[in-house]
């Protein structure tokens, strides 16, 4: 996929992936990860659902369900929104540029 | 009560990082995030071992409370000032264990690490060493806590204010969406519960909504009954302190409790009622 993480996520010990949803990847700015940067995942209505905070490598993992949601960032050096479409349980990699 | 007496914002925090008698003390979920740094002089709090007792699901004792604050170098005169990650769940949840064992001095730092980290200041790794007290609490104050009888009974009694997600309170999701989902209990919610998530009472960058945005949003948009007592839950107990925080400090409802058992307990227990939207 044009974008893609390489990398799979690095995911808790027992994890399911054929039953959890997991959206993950790597906030960047110019190329360069951005560790400490606030993801916000938002439901189908725009409602909050989740916060973390990105790792020292830029990384960031949800457990959503199948659905419409919208990932939001926060960071002193930017900001970034884009949607995503979970079409069922499984790997769902995402690429967030700071604007 | 006014806001003044229970949140502190980020700029009165730089002013104050070294006043006598102010104590700043982190407190996380993710309990690695103090030592990649924190506000300079912070002590750290770990919510997940020294606040709950390590076998039973519960507390810590008193005498136990006594000793973790006595060893962190907090005394009874101390204003303690709380702040953390995750837009102070965790340091609002500690903020209510504090005054559940009658520490009366004890504020907010508004916003928490997230606002005081946007805003670009200062993050230190050093450890501050701090002389030991002799810390004295008072016994539980029952008054802000809920059990899970309670919480039964008060089905069509009380305000029950469910904090969670939407998506958790339908029951399409069983823990927030940065857990994984695998869980034992039952998803839903306790029935006549309103669903107010707690992040609709911050905002993006996690300080507090204002009172006036506060109450517009629980009793002429949500439907609160002032004149009701409540109950906050959410799944462990502590974004739902966040919410007992906004209606208990900020607005000054008298008579809100924090249900710690949440959903973790409440959709475990035999034979109670659910409501379940998919």
């Amino acid at each position: 996929m044009c974008g893609a993480p390489e990398q799979s996520p690095t995911l808790p010990a027992g994890i399911d992936v054929e039953k959890e949803t997991v959206i993950y990847g790597a906030v960047t700015k110019d190329d360069a990860p951005v560790p400490g940067a606030y993801v916000r995942l938002l439901d189908g209505t725009g409602e909050f659902t989740a916060e973390v905070v990105t790792s020292a490598t830029g990384d960031f993992r949800f457990f959503a369900a199948p659905g419409d949601w919208t990932l939001s960032v926060l960071h002193k050096d930017g900001k970034v929104r884009q949607d995503v479409h979970a079409s069922g349980p499984g790997l769902l990699p995402v690429s967030l540029s700071l604007q | 009560m006014s806001r003044a007496d229970v949140l502190v914002s980020a700029d009165w925090a730089e002013q104050n990082l070294t006043a006598p008698g102010v104590v700043f003390v982190e407190v996380d979920e993710d309990t690695s995030a103090y030592d990649g740094g924190h506000i300079p002089g912070a002590v750290k709090l770990d919510w997940k071992t020294e606040l709950q007792d390590q076998v039973r699901r519960d507390f810590v004792s008193k005498e136990q409370f006594e000793v973790l604050l006595s060893q962190k170098g907090i005394g009874n005169d101390d204003t303690v000032i709380l702040y953390g990650g995750n837009n102070n769940w965790f340091a609002a949840y500690a903020y209510w264990y504090f005054k559940l064992y009658g520490h009366d001095a004890v504020k907010l730092l508004d916003g928490g690490r997230k606002k005081w980290e946007l805003d670009g200041r200062e993050l230190s790794k050093d450890v501050p060493t701090r002389d030991k007290t002799s810390y004295q609490a008072k016994d539980q104050d029952l008054a802000i806590r809920a059990f899970r009888d309670e919480v039964v009974a008060a089905i069509g009694q009380k305000n029950l204010v469910d904090v969670r997600s939407p998506d958790e309170f339908s029951g399409k999701l069983l823990a927030p969406a940065h857990l994984p989902q695998e869980q034992s209990q039952r998803g839903g919610h306790i029935p006549t519960a309103l669903n107010v998530p707690w992040s609709k009472a911050a905002n993006e960058d996690g300080t507090f909504k204002s009172d006036d945005e506060l109450r517009k949003l629980y009793v002429d948009e949500q439907g609160l009954d002032e004149g009701r007592e409540t109950i906050a839950y959410c799944r462990i107990g502590e974004r739902s302190s966040h919410t007992w925080f906004a209606l208990h400090e900020l607005l000054g409802y008298q008579n809100v409790k924090n249900y710690d058992g949440s959903w973790t307990e409440y959709g475990s227990l035999v034979g109670v009622p659910i409501e379940k939207d998919v």
